[in-house]
């Protein structure tokens, strides 16, 4: 379908598969391409981290007190609703144009969807199920492990899932902006030239990736996790 | 293992601003290794008072002596079982017990079978004997028991019944189990307490002196006898 595309629409629209090929070829070869994809890939690991960890215990916090929900609620909705563009200006230029205030300019986008998501998550945690933990005197790690996890398990989950597309398209824009290496970079010197081979040259390697990422670690652990469901029919 | 109970008062507050006095002036002692059953109607705060001496409800005028340490353990109505982990696991969880101990437990309620499925594919009647294993398995000082047998069949509640009896008996825990079935209560415990309806008060705190094995069929009619009139009694003032 791309190879009639290619053919119908000129080839500064639309090259053909094989160039794109060619270019992917030449690129590793250079080794560029795996600096490049190595560097975003850092990025995209440690906001996620970040953003995922720093969300859960907001979140956490916030669904368990009422008066912590007042606080940060307002903080909240302004955040999630602040474009992700204008979060990235501004910490570039309140933090410089620097790896700390790219990674942050991330983390402050992704952050606020993980604390809702994990705020309702502690919502409908089961209270008769922690009454029975306080009857039966479970140490505190033990009632973390085996009773409050497990039912943060599908909103940790779908967290994650939505977290790392989300995280993984806003580095290539903060990469654009303000960064000197990294797929978003490349991208950003193929738009200046028009050059759609090398776009999309980086573009696909990377989409990828993601891909395996998603369906090798994010989909496995989330079978893992909810492996005690009766599954119904099907 | 003693326990001691007194409770002047106990009261909620509902949603509407209203204070509901639930229990009243309820004050009865356990001796150790004694089985205990808890009688009363529907909704005379039986649940509430377990709760209050199992420790979940602290907010009542009186007080529950208990030796300390002690280990409680729990039947709630519900199994209240982790969905997430196998019978054994939940067994372990809560466990001060060996790995045999768990698996002799487990045998007493005829779980052997199921000890590696997940709670979800359990009937009522297993996830419930699950619960039951579960709190033999921390090894209490005190049982509490919240209808164990509630909407179960007649045949398998009194299997069950037996086979909680073995254990008791066995285990030496102290034992104080809620139920709103006369027969049950006589059936199982050496000791009667019997609560009025809403707001609960002490009607009797009957102890059965016959050794259940001697109990014969016609003290079993008139004890049952006894306190039915008395629920009878106490619903008409």
């Amino acid at each position: 379908m791309w190879q009639l595309g290619s053919g119908i629409a000129s080839t500064g629209t639309l090259p053909a598969p094989l160039a794109v090929m060619s270019v992917i070829g030449a690129e590793a070869r250079s080794g560029a391409l795996f600096v490049n994809l190595a560097a975003t890939l850092a990025r995209v690991a440690a906001s996620f981290v970040l953003a995922m960890a720093l969300g859960t215990a907001l979140g956490v916090a916030m669904g368990r007190n009422k008066s912590i929900d007042r606080l940060c609620d307002p903080l909240l909705i302004v955040l999630l609703n602040l474009p992700a563009l204008v979060v990235i200006v501004l910490a570039y230029i309140w933090a410089g144009l620097n790896e700390a205030a790219a990674i942050a300019a991330v983390v402050l986008n992704k952050l606020p969807n993980t604390a809702v998501t994990l705020r309702e998550g502690t919502r409908a945690l089961d209270e008769s199920l922690d009454e029975m933990a306080r009857v039966f005197n479970l140490p505190l790690g033990a009632k973390v492990r085996h009773v409050v996890l497990p039912q943060l398990g599908p909103y940790l989950a779908a967290a994650m899932r939505s977290g790392l597309s989300l995280v993984w398209k806003i580095v290539l824009v903060v990469e654009l902006l303000g960064r000197s290496n990294g797929v978003g970079f490349e991208i950003g010197i193929a738009f200046q030239l028009f050059d759609v081979t090398r776009l999309l040259a980086y573009a696909l390697p990377f989409v990828g990736l993601m891909l395996a990422i998603e369906s090798f670690v994010v989909q496995p652990v989330e079978r893992h996790v909810s492996r005690w469901r009766p599954s119904h029919g099907a | 293992m003693e326990l001691e109970v007194s409770i002047e008062r106990k009261a909620l507050r509902t949603a509407s601003g209203q204070t509901r006095v639930v229990l009243h002036d309820v004050a009865f002692s356990l001796r150790k290794g004694e089985i205990c059953a808890l009688l009363g109607p529907s909704g005379c705060g039986k649940t509430c008072l377990l709760r209050i001496i199992s420790g979940l409800d602290s907010d009542f005028e009186g007080r529950i002596v208990l030796p300390s340490p002690h280990r409680i353990g729990m039947v709630f109505q519900e199994p209240r079982l982790l969905p997430w982990r196998s019978v054994v696991q939940n067994l372990r969880l809560v466990g001060s017990s060996s790995e045999n101990d768990l698996v002799e437990i487990a045998a007493a309620l005829r779980l052997s079978d199921h000890l590696d499925h997940f709670p979800g594919e359990l009937s009522l009647g297993l996830a419930r004997r699950v619960a039951i294993a579960r709190a033999f398995a921390v090894k209490p000082d005190l049982l509490l028991l919240d209808e164990p047998f509630v909407s179960l069949d007649a045949a398998l509640a009194a299997r069950l019944r037996e086979e909680l009896l073995a254990l008791v008996l066995k285990r030496k825990a102290t034992t104080l189990i809620v139920t709103h079935d006369v027969e049950e209560a006589i059936s199982l415990a050496g000791q009667i307490v019997v609560l009025s309806a809403a707001p609960g008060r002490l009607l009797a705190d009957r102890t059965i002196e016959t050794p259940r094995e001697a109990l014969t069929e016609g003290g079993a009619v008139k004890i049952k006898n006894d306190i039915v009139s008395l629920i009878a009694k106490a619903a008409h003032c």
